[in-house]
């Protein structure tokens, strides 16, 4: 898994990693052991008579409650996070997602409506700008460290979905519906993302790219941003992706 | 467990068609048996060819092989193209295998083949509509393939939706009529299984010879049974589904579009609805096939006979009400995502009953190592990784980090394609001495399944790591840090491939040269009314009903 970036995501790499993956390992690795003894034990050279039990109802008893208490013992913890990721702090900044084939926008509603679309950089361009390959994109999320960061999240086309690995973050962006999530990122640093619903031809090639920053550089990008994206009348904030090329039409 | 006082009857008061008319009229459960048979072979190498192609454009980051398919001459258009043939491919794929080739090798084919036999029947009970059942099929996989060939979206040759087809991507999303082939061929393909549904459940509970009580019955005719049932109950939910799909695509209504009050998550409702229990419609009779053959080369009885019938009822049951943990992430409610956690993982405790029985089933046998108890041991391991996966999956709250990535994928290739196709296998080596009246060659048979162990493997392990990175799943090229591992995994398919050529050299053999099988080629421990008759079995059997003590 990658490594977490959030608080949320630090439960869920523990819960993963530290609580899924021993108890599952053990379960494996106990059948498998089960089945070389019996293959080694229990092959016709081993074993000429074969016994005729086919029943005992402690042994039925107990291989049905000890998956019952494991299945258990997973749960506890796995609700925990559940309701964690459902139990966001108060919000400081809100910013929607809008997902289009093949593309997603931004919007700051609370920072005088600041709005971009963020579209992949083609290999040249990546190469030149050093970020990597399908993941850069032209206009990143920037996002304050520290802070709670609400997402509204909905699509103007068909299904997308909103993801980044290392917040422990997916959220379908859905036609007609406002979906809503959150993160609070601790360390500044870039986070990629990649769309993860299934949404036609470039689905592979819509990328998702935060840059987490100090509150006080982001407040000095908000400043920059209304003046370099204002340019941008909102009735063409959207650029028009063309099905065809990389060649990004903004007016 | 069932014991038959009967044997191999002629067939001498019964038409016995010859040449084609013996095929395309046939009424012979296992004439019919054989034609599921084959048809599952035709589509597996077709869906199989698919994700070879998948497989090595995926080997490495860019676009290298589906690039030769595009026609286009302007570079761009070229690589869109590409790029839409991906989304065809694994549309393709998932309905070849799931409706094509793995439901008619386990129910069409094994199911209409041992399930009249065992039960002590002389055929199906409406061998008439067994016919329209199974030419109801080529009919459906020609229409999907057509699909392939007409327009989709804008401009592009057929469906690129996935499996799912979820709207507005196949509706609004695929303006050409690409895919309203594929729904018909869906629709086609559902009506074929509901008729053999209804055939199977009215001949299980109607046919069985006398003394056969339900509590008697191979395990394999209860696999068949509870799957029937599922495929009564959910197909119907599907075919209403893409009917919608239909009216929204053709006909104006809107009911997944939010722009006339619909919603596309309805959509995904009804789909999993069906789509979850189609899951375990595939695993079932995999169950039951392997509960046969441990038993039969333990040379013990089943053990906790009643418990292995019930766990299936249990996981029939319980698969339907654990939909909506494949919608984790479309914004459901959190009480909600609680519920469905809560029930994905109760399916955990029948299934670990049914690995632990076989288990079982082996303590204290002696066993031999014949090819389908290789396939039979290797499936038991390998539904238990996949089933550990799926613990992990049915954690909404994990689920976030892992929904719809490559960890989902490698996870039901586990149960399907390493639980359910080596089911198949186990099945068919076990049985195709019976069928053909030829055994097939050991040696082959084990190659076979070493070869293919390890492929498999090979292909679908590093596929956790790829999810675990974040990988999503469905796309056609990836960041270059997921390199490593996708090369891997398509080292895995080439050795696959040399497994399955070994099997179809195998299967030439058997017919060509195999040796004569007898009747029971596997001694004491097969004691279901399959191994009384001949091989392969008279045309019509069991004109004397057999008795069971």
């Amino acid at each position: 898994m990658q490594e977490p970036a959030t608080e949320l995501a630090r439960f869920g790499y523990w819960m993963y990693h530290d609580w899924l993956t021993p108890i599952i390992v053990a379960i494996t690795l106990f059948v498998l052991a089960l089945l070389v003894y019996i293959v080694v034990r229990f092959r016709a050279g081993a074993n000429p008579e074969p016994s005729k039990t086919s029943h005992n109802t402690l042994l039925e008893v107990v291989w049905t409650v000890a998956p019952v208490l494991i299945l258990v013992a997973i749960a506890v913890p796995s609700f925990r996070l559940l309701y964690a990721e459902y139990s966001p702090p108060k919000t400081d900044l809100t910013i929607k997602v809008t997902g289009h084939q093949w593309y997603w926008s931004y919007e700051y509603p609370d920072q005088d409506g600041i709005a971009f679309d963020s579209i992949m950089l083609t290999d040249e361009e990546a190469a030149k700008e050093q970020l990597p390959r399908l993941l850069g994109v032209d206009n990143r999320i920037v996002v304050p460290t520290g802070k709670t960061v609400k997402l509204l999240i909905t699509s103007a086309d068909v299904l997308h979905s909103f993801a980044i690995p290392a917040f422990f973050l997916k959220m379908d962006a859905v036609p007609g519906r406002v979906n809503e999530s959150w993160f609070n990122v601790e360390k500044p640093g870039i986070y990629y993302g990649q769309c993860s619903e299934l949404c036609g031809i470039r689905h592979g090639f819509m990328p998702i790219m935060i840059e987490a920053m100090e509150p006080a550089k982001f407040d000095a990008w908000v400043a920059e941003a209304k003046t370099k994206f204002a340019a941008v009348p909102p009735a063409n904030q959207y650029a028009q992706a063309d099905v065809a090329g990389d060649v990004i039409v903004r007016q | 467990m069932a014991h038959a006082s009967a044997h191999a009857h002629d067939d001498h008061a019964h038409d016995h068609p010859t040449g084609w008319r013996r095929w395309l009229l046939s009424t012979n459960h296992k004439d019919i048996g054989t034609l599921y048979l084959i048809f599952s072979i035709i589509a597996g190498i077709v869906g199989g060819a698919m994700s070879g192609l998948m497989r090595e454009e995926l080997m490495q980051p860019g676009m290298q092989v589906l690039t030769a398919f595009s026609s286009a001459s302007d570079p761009a258009a070229a690589i869109d193209q590409s790029y839409h043939l991906w989304n065809v491919l694994i549309s393709a794929h998932g309905l070849i295998m799931v409706f094509f080739m793995v439901m008619p090798a386990v129910i069409g084919g094994f199911g209409n083949w041992f399930v009249p036999i065992m039960v002590g029947a002389p055929d199906m009970a409406f061998p008439r509509m067994n016919n329209i059942s199974f030419w109801l099929m080529p009919p459906a996989l020609i229409l999907l393939v057509c699909s392939m060939f007409v327009e989709g979206p804008a401009g592009q040759l057929g469906f690129g939706g996935g499996w799912t087809v979820y709207p507005p991507l196949s509706t609004a999303g695929h303006p050409g009529p690409a895919t309203d082939y594929g729904i018909l061929a869906l629709h086609i393909a559902g009506a074929s299984s509901i008729l053999g549904a209804i055939n199977f459940i009215t001949t299980i509970l109607n046919m069985r010879a006398p003394g056969m009580t339900l509590h008697k019955m191979p395990l394999f005719v209860w696999s068949v049974l509870v799957t029937a049932f599922l495929l009564l109950l959910s197909l119907p939910v599907l075919a209403g589904a893409i009917t919608m799909l239909l009216t929204d695509r053709n006909f104006g209504t809107t009911f997944f579009d939010p722009a006339g009050g619909g919603d596309p998550i309805l959509y995904q409702h009804l789909f999993w609805f069906f789509g979850h229990p189609e899951v375990y419609i595939m695993i079932l009779p995999a169950f039951g096939i392997i509960s046969h053959i441990v038993s039969t080369f333990s040379k013990k009885p089943v053990f906790g006979y009643l418990g292995m019938a019930y766990a299936m009822v249990a996981i029939g049951f319980v698969g339907f009400v654990v939909w909506a943990h494949h919608m984790y992430t479309a914004g459901l409610d959190v009480d909600t995502k609680a519920y469905f956690t809560a029930a994905t993982m109760i399916i955990a405790v029948p299934t670990g009953v049914k690995i632990f029985s076989w288990i079982a089933t082996m303590w204290g046998g002696s066993i031999t190592f014949n090819t389908p108890m290789l396939w039979a041991i290797g499936f038991i391991f390998l539904f238990t990784v996949g089933g550990v996966t799926g613990v992990v999956l049915s954690n909404a709250g994990v689920d976030v980090a892992l929904h719809d990535t490559y960890y989902v994928v490698a996870h039901f290739h586990y149960v399907l394609s390493l639980g359910a196709v080596f089911a198949i296998f186990a099945g068919w080596y076990y049985w195709i001495g019976k069928m053909s009246g030829r055994q097939y060659n050991e040696f082959l048979g084990k190659l076979h399944f070493w070869v293919m162990f390890i492929g498999v493997n090979l292909i679908f392990f590093p596929q956790h790591f790829l999810g675990l990175n974040g990988m999503p799943r469905r796309i056609p090229d990836y960041p270059d840090a997921f390199e490593y591992w996708n090369m891997v995994s398509s080292w895995g398919y080439r050795i696959t491939i040399i497994g399955v050529a070994i099997f179809f050299v195998n299967v030439i053999y058997t017919l060509l040269a195999g040796k004569k099988a007898g009747d029971n080629p596997w001694g004491e421990g097969a004691n279901t009314l399959e191994w009384t008759l001949s091989s392969p079995p008279p045309f019509h059997q069991f004109e004397t009903l057999p008795k069971i003590k």
